[in-house]
């Protein structure tokens, strides 16, 4: 009986991984193509989503499987339940990256504007969130989860300043209104995938230590 | 991304004790604290289990068991054979004193009264306590008198009395539906299900004030075994049980506190929900998980 949770467990773990590397992959993509105008990589991101999709089923199956044939308690309990709502956020991490490739396709086919440079700031804050809370749920780490929690002010700032730049940019040049929203609409997306990035540490948290730390004021 | 993965089932902290060394610890015979939650000092104890001791011997089965029992409530104990949660339980009605050789220093109180004392009557104490077995024991007699028996040696004869009690018992039991038109029958006659429940009957007949169950599900099927816990389940608030459990599930379903014992120290002692979900200690994660036990 131990062994074969622990085996199902083990295996709930590489799938979780599995999934967590497929969104860092489609993030950075995304990224890049943003800065890059590349319209070709952002295409390929949109067409990945599924198979992100596809895994987040696979992984919510193996959860309820756990659950209803070994009746996990304890740290085993926390751990399922926590993949539950990691899965749940990678999988809408994954829409976020195929969100932004969106915009870079439409972007390219309105009137030219610079991206703001605090979008770069942005988005390399986000990745590094998102590395550190899938390093986190790796190896259990709370401290490096509570890192990312705390992070999680600096890329808020950067999407106030955005915010700002681009009310300024609509006054100034309205004809840009179209492309500017759309900027606009990819730092959102960006700020939300640093929000989701702290709800996985939370749950890293949860999992380790046992406490719900969510809506509560960093500590 | 970090490609190492190693189990997250029991997580390491750098700087805490891996799993097993209290266990270790107890295994050399050093004396570890027992972890007890504060919400089991804030119930009102039933009974109280004060440094307890017990020896079969030369060998020391229970180590200063310090643990009050809250009264109305179900507490479950727990741990791997051998970890004298059956000697505790015998040890509350005195069951222990029929064993040759064993010595006991320590007391136990019983709404405040000694246990121990060498005063106490036992015959008086034990009317004051139900126990139910792992193997149903009815007695060779009718359904009935399986019931009043306790009443009866008490020198209860009126009939009336005595029916009433009969009926209350049963449906306390979840019993009574099932054998009230054959009242008369052999207790022997019911299946093995029936007949633990129709020995629960026969110990709340008497109005326990704690109600102890040694396994008492451990000869029964899956069906006879979740009704049975579906009785603890109603006994709860009634009457205050303490339970001695191999299924770690049965304690998780059945009891409001857990105490997790071994080698007869208690370790962890707290509401079930929190034994089950986040354990203090690591040694109780370990044995609650299936890890070691």
């Amino acid at each position: 009986m131990t062994k074969h949770i622990e085996r199902q467990i083990e295996g709930l773990k590489e799938k979780i991984l599995r999934v967590g590397t497929l969104v860092e992959e489609a993030i950075s993509k995304a990224i890049t193509a943003l800065i890059n105008k590349d319209t070709a990589l952002a295409q390929r991101v949109m067409a990945s989503d599924e198979e992100i999709d596809r895994m987040e089923v696979e992984v919510e199956e193996e959860c309820l499987k756990i659950l209803a044939l070994y009746q996990p308690v304890a740290a085993d309990l926390r751990f399922v339940v926590a993949v539950l709502k990691i899965n749940n956020d990678l999988e809408r991490m994954g829409d976020l990256a195929r969100n932004i490739a969106k915009r870079v396709a439409q972007l390219a086919r309105a009137e030219p504007v610079d991206l703001p440079p605090e979008i770069r700031t942005m988005a390399t804050l986000t990745q590094e969130m998102v590395k550190q809370c899938l390093d986190a749920v790796v190896n259990a780490d709370p401290a490096l989860a509570r890192q990312v929690r705390e992070e999680d002010d600096a890329v808020d700032e950067a999407r106030m300043q955005i915010r700002q730049k681009i009310l300024r940019g609509i006054k100034s040049s309205p004809d840009r209104v179209e492309s500017l929203l759309r900027i606009n609409s990819v730092s959102k997306h960006i700020e939300r995938l640093a929000d989701m990035a702290t709800s996985i540490a939370e749950d890293v948290i949860y999992m380790v230590e046992g406490e719900i730390v969510r809506h509560r004021v960093t500590d | 991304m970090n490609s190492a993965i190693d189990s997250p089932s029991i997580p390491e902290s750098p700087s805490g004790p891996s799993a097993s060394d209290r266990l270790v610890a107890v295994a050399a015979g050093i004396d570890v604290p027992s972890e007890v939650h504060a919400q089991v000092g804030r119930e009102t104890p039933v009974l109280e289990i004060d440094h307890f001791n017990l020896w079969y011997g030369q060998k020391q089965a229970l180590h200063g068991i310090t643990m009050p029992i809250p009264q109305s409530k179900v507490t479950a104990l727990v741990g791997p054979s051998g970890c004298g949660k059956s000697t505790l339980l015998r040890s509350v009605n005195r069951l222990n004193d029929l064993v040759q050789n064993v010595r006991i220093v320590g007391d136990m109180r019983l709404s405040g009264d000694s246990i121990y004392d060498p005063r106490t009557d036992v015959i008086e104490l034990r009317k004051r306590m139900g126990m139910v077995f792992q193997k149903p024991n009815p007695f060779p007699m009718s359904i009935y008198e399986n019931v009043v028996y306790a009443l009866r040696i008490d020198g209860e004869t009126n009939r009336g009395v005595l029916d009433e009690v009969c009926e209350k018992s049963l449906r306390g039991a979840a019993l009574w539906d099932e054998v009230k038109d054959r009242l008369m029958e052999s207790g022997l006659g019911l299946s093995g299900g029936q007949q633990q429940r129709l020995c629960i009957a026969r110990a709340i007949a008497a109005e326990p004030e704690v109600l102890l169950l040694d396994e008492p599900c451990s000869a029964l099927d899956p069906i006879a075994t979740g009704k049975i816990e579906d009785l603890i389940q109603e006994l709860r608030g009634r009457y205050s049980v303490l339970i001695v459990t191999h299924n770690m599930q049965q304690a998780s379903r059945t009891s409001d506190y857990t105490a997790f014992m071994y080698l007869g120290r208690l370790i962890e002692y707290g509401p079930t929900t929190e034994i089950f979900t986040k354990p203090i200690l690591r040694e109780t994660e370990a044995y609650v998980t299936g890890r070691f036990g």
